[in-house]
């Protein structure tokens, strides 16, 4: 496909001014329907700088590789543009649609301009499908990619949400575990509890299951381990929070809990810390607070 | 220390440094009557399995010399590292510092003159 051939960048040039109107109707057609998280006017300054660019594109580079730097603005205004609709909670299609819409148009003028040029027009048309998808195909990659950052940053901040550890008692951590446990997250719980322990010098550690769902092989090993670690380090671990539907599991899978304290909630735990510090709770005589 | 060891091991520990202290300490419990040994290791930063076993095999010889070992001030990581190792010292107290692990012998030592056998089984 010669250069000389295409009559894309003369007729967009010519054009752009028809272009984008038609563009801009067809896309403020569909937005309408979609309900639309963005204004109208946005979405016509949007547009035209988008076909600036791509005309400015158009005259400059080749149509065939729209990784060149010809292309960079357009891709770089494409970018910006995906990224924003993803985070304003476009779906991929509506995104899409935007860059290829444009095709529509375009095609329209092509057709008047080549007249009788049957061969011509058929030439332009594939190499001008070509371009919007590729750009389209590009938009929904960066809207893909912004997506994927979201979930990331959730995933992680899911994480450290996760696996607090609170303080009790001079010398006592709590670690209340919520959710599934797998090895990512136990490796960041066990991390967590042994930093804790260095900081605070607790002497006793409970780890609280309540707000474990399932324990399988594998989570048990996992708690085993982190049993054993803070022992290693000198600090005692209690499991609490063991409901009856895990006890039984724990005991079908033959998982070995024995050298570790078990209790079935976080308050008899407790007592057995403070029973281990030689503290004890009494009741004052005076007014309703509990002292230890 | 009284008649305690206290073995404070502040480089890394390479095999053949491991080798010498087990050499040394035994040795030296002898010489001693020691009746506790605490290694203090809060200044070692890595760990591999030969160490590992190094520190667990120290406990046992020093337990058959009659003096209780505690090691004191294990890392976060050496900890993490041995677990994943599958090294659980088991027999091998710990405590969290120096001032704690001393207590922890003096309490032994306690126990171990009331009762004379009654830790092996815990152990």
């Amino acid at each position: 496909m010669a250069q000389n051939e295409s009559k894309i960048p003369r007729v967009v040039e010519q054009f752009e001014s028809e272009i984008l109107a038609d563009w801009t109707n067809v896309l403020v057609g569909t937005m309408g329907r979609g309900g639309g998280a963005i204004s109208e006017s946005e979405l016509r300054s949007q547009a035209g700088e988008f076909l600036n660019l791509f005309r400015r594109a158009l005259k400059k580079g080749d149509l065939d590789n729209i990784e060149g730097s010809a292309w960079t603005d357009a891709r770089d205004m494409l970018g910006n543009l995906s990224r924003s609709r993803g985070s304003q909670g476009f779906t991929p299609s509506e995104t899409a649609s935007f860059v290829l819409s444009l095709k529509r148009p375009i095609l329209t003028r092509l057709r008047a301009a080549h007249e009788k040029d049957t061969e011509g027009l058929a030439n332009d048309a594939l190499s001008l499908t070509d371009v919007i998808d590729a750009l389209g195909l590009y938009t929904t990659e960066i809207y893909q990619t912004g997506r994927e950052d979201v979930i990331r940053r959730q995933q992680q901040d899911m994480l450290e949400l996760s696996t607090p550890v609170v303080k009790l008692w001079d010398g006592v951590l709590a670690l209340p575990m919520i959710g599934t446990l797998d090895s990512g997250r136990t490796q960041i719980v066990m991390e967590s509890l042994l930093q804790r322990i260095v900081e605070t010098g607790a002497e006793i550690a409970i780890i609280d299951i309540t707000g474990v769902p399932t324990v399988d092989t594998l989570t048990a090993q996992h708690l085993l381990k982190t049993v054993t670690a803070a022992r290693l380090m000198g600090a005692e671990c209690i499991i609490s929070g063991i409901r009856p539907q895990i006890a039984q599991t724990i005991v079908h899978l033959g998982v070995d809990l024995e050298g570790v304290t078990t209790k079935a909630s976080l308050a008899d735990a407790f007592a057995v810390a403070l029973k281990r510090l030689n503290l004890t709770v009494t009741k004052a005589t005076n007014g309703h607070t509990h002292r230890a | 220390m009284g008649e305690f060891l206290l073995v404070t091991i502040q480089v890394d520990m390479h095999d053949q440094l491991a080798l010498t202290l087990q050499d040394d300490l035994t040795a030296q419990i002898t010489k001693t009557g020691a009746r506790g040994v605490l290694i203090d290791i809060s200044s070692l930063e890595m760990v591999d399995s030969f160490i590992g076993r190094m520190i667990a095999s120290i406990a046992g010889m020093a337990r058959i010399l009659d003096a209780y070992t505690v090691v004191v001030g294990m890392q976060p990581a050496v900890a993490i590292t041995l677990v994943e190792l599958g090294l659980s010292l088991p027999g091998v107290r710990t405590a969290l510092n120096v001032d704690r692990g001393m207590k922890l012998l003096v309490t032994l030592r306690g126990e171990s003159i009331e009762e004379d056998d009654a830790d092996n089984a815990e152990a």
